[in-house]
């Protein structure tokens, strides 16, 4: 296996009873890759993430995460990747710097060690102010950033984004994505679901998913040449109206 | 006037989520309130609907005053709350009969100005509502505010974490609605569904940013915007953030937007500063401004 591929997905597919949410998908993220993964709710999206992240067994098919196949190793696989949803990311109940800790905890790391990514983080993330406030009581935006630095508290291979800025007002979650950017950067994948079309542009790569099958894969700018579409919107709207 | 607001407050112990809040809405007009969560859109919509009392201010939906006649706002409303809130263990006939029952009607009576919506629906009509996918619940829940035939539609989110093909198919379902002299109030924090509506109140933590049409509101960007492209995205938004003559840096999409602070701005001074920072295939061109791009200057 080429040692730039961490994500290596061979006709993977989950079938519930009769219905194939997921269908034999095929596909490979590189390292340092953005990976935008879209589809239409109940397009089968959540079912193959779940997979990815070793929370699922697939009905057949392999996915190999990290250079761990999710059939056989998946407890190894959530020790090297980060995972945040838009509908869990954090305790509201906790404190900023509790959380920090507790998840810090989860991933293994030593007391000083959390110490230190605590310090760092709250100084990085401006959060000086509010470090020992209720995680609930901050802006939902400031959260989804916590949240997305506390899922790669560990140094994570690939982190799995579960459309990480819904609802999010239009000024943090570019802040969100130029995080994004920056862990990409320094050589994390990253794995995302969006419903925002202007963020599938930000991607380095799009998948778009269609009744359980990946009906598109390319770079936007090759997408939009395909489909003959001014913006990802477009072709979303034309790929989806055609298979109906 | 179908619903007006005049000077609603509403704090939750120190937050303030309404701040003295003012504006009118047209008979027949579909009016957007715009902005993320936490800009006090649901506590306005509960206000209007009755489930809330306001700190101080009045407003009236329909004529009707929100305090003291607020049964006949009930009677005249439609609502459709963010959360999903229909009956999970009810058929999807079952919820829409019980919604007709409440209001003293029946499916039949006022099916003419569901039938578009529910038609789609109907063949699922014997499935449990908690069973239904995003979008059909959504249609769904629609229909139940309509059945009793309301003056005024209060949506509140209809659309958030609805996927581009449905936001779309509902959005067409709201313009046919308002063909049949039905008010629509609809908040979302989607900036692009703005342009689909008359008029639009751009909203932030409890006040209102700017309220016109989606065309004025684009008009009145106060700068030359353009459209900034290169080789790599991350680099570029590093550089143009450290570039002194910025006055704002959005990623849009494919490119980045950017507005200088200088008002002789000459795009060839930005190119030199860019291929200095050693970034290629630099693009940099006019652009219009966009509903999220007043929003963002406004809330800066």
């Amino acid at each position: 296996m080429n040692n730039n591929i961490v994500i290596q997905v061979d006709k993977l597919t989950k079938e519930f009873g009769d219905f194939t949410a997921v269908n034999a998908i095929s596909f490979e993220v590189s390292r340092g890759e953005i990976f935008g993964f879209l589809g239409a709710n109940g397009a089968g999206k959540t079912t193959a993430m779940k997979m990815l992240i070793g929370i699922s067994k697939p009905s057949s098919g392999e996915a190999q995460v990290a250079g761990y196949s999710v059939r056989t190793q998946a407890e190894v696989i959530k020790k090297n990747i980060g995972y945040m949803s838009q509908k869990f990311a954090l305790y509201d109940d906790l404190t900023v710097r509790e959380n920090i800790a507790f998840f810090g905890g989860i991933y293994g790391l030593s007391k000083e060690g959390i110490r230190e990514k605590a310090d760092r983080l709250i100084e990085e993330l401006g959060l000086g102010a509010v470090s020992k406030s209720l995680v609930g009581s901050l802006p939902l935006g400031w959260k989804q950033k916590l949240a997305f630095s506390v899922s790669m508290l560990h140094d994570p291979k690939i982190v799995f984004l579960d459309e990480p800025t819904g609802g999010v007002d239009p000024i943090t979650r570019r802040q969100f994505w130029e995080m994004i950017y920056k862990a990409a950067n320094n050589g994390t994948t990253i794995f995302v679901t969006t419903h925002y079309m202007d963020e599938a542009e930000y991607c380095d790569r799009v998948s778009i998913m269609v009744e359980g099958k990946i009906e598109a894969l390319d770079t936007p700018k090759r997408l939009k040449e395909q489909f003959k579409a001014d913006s990802m919107n477009a072709v979303f709207l034309k790929l989806a109206r055609n298979i109906e | 006037m179908s619903i007006v607001i005049t000077n609603i407050s509403k704090s939750y112990g120190k937050v303030k989520a309404l701040d003295d809040i003012s504006f009118e809405v047209k008979p027949g007009e579909l009016f957007g309130l715009i902005g993320p969560d936490g800009a006090g859109k649901t506590t306005l919509f509960r206000i209007l609907t009755t489930l809330l009392i306001a700190d101080g201010g009045k407003a009236t939906v329909a004529g009707y005053d929100v305090v003291k006649e607020y049964k006949s706002i009930r009677n005249h409303v439609g609502y459709m709350p963010g959360r999903f809130s229909l009956y999970q263990d009810l058929t999807v006939e079952e919820n829409l009969n019980f919604f007709a029952t409440i209001f003293g009607t029946t499916i039949e009576e006022n099916y003419d100005l569901i039938r578009d919506i529910y038609m789609q629906i109907e063949p699922f009509k014997d499935r449990r509502a908690g069973k239904l996918s995003g979008g059909m619940k959504q249609k769904l829940a629609l229909s139940c505010a309509l059945i009793h035939k309301p003056k005024v539609l209060l949506l509140d989110e209809p659309t958030t974490g609805v996927d581009p093909v449905s936001r779309k198919e509902f959005w067409d379902m709201l313009k046919r609605l308002q063909e049949k002299d039905i008010t629509i109030l609809v908040s979302t924090p989607y900036m692009d569904e703005a342009a689909l509506c008359d008029r639009i109140a751009l909203v932030q933590d409890g006040g209102i940013l700017q309220i016109d049409t989606p065309n004025a509101i684009v008009k009145h960007y106060p700068k030359p915007i353009f459209n900034v492209g290169a080789n790599n995205m991350y680099r570029l938004i590093e550089s143009l953030n450290g570039y002194e003559y910025r006055h704002s840096v959005f990623p849009f999409g494919e490119f980045v937007h950017y507005t200088d602070s200088r008002p002789d701005f000459d795009p060839v001074s930005l190119k030199r500063y860019l291929e200095s920072q050693d970034l290629s295939e630099i693009h940099i061109e006019k652009t219009r401004a966009t509903i999220e791009d007043t929003f963002m200057e406004l809330a800066k």
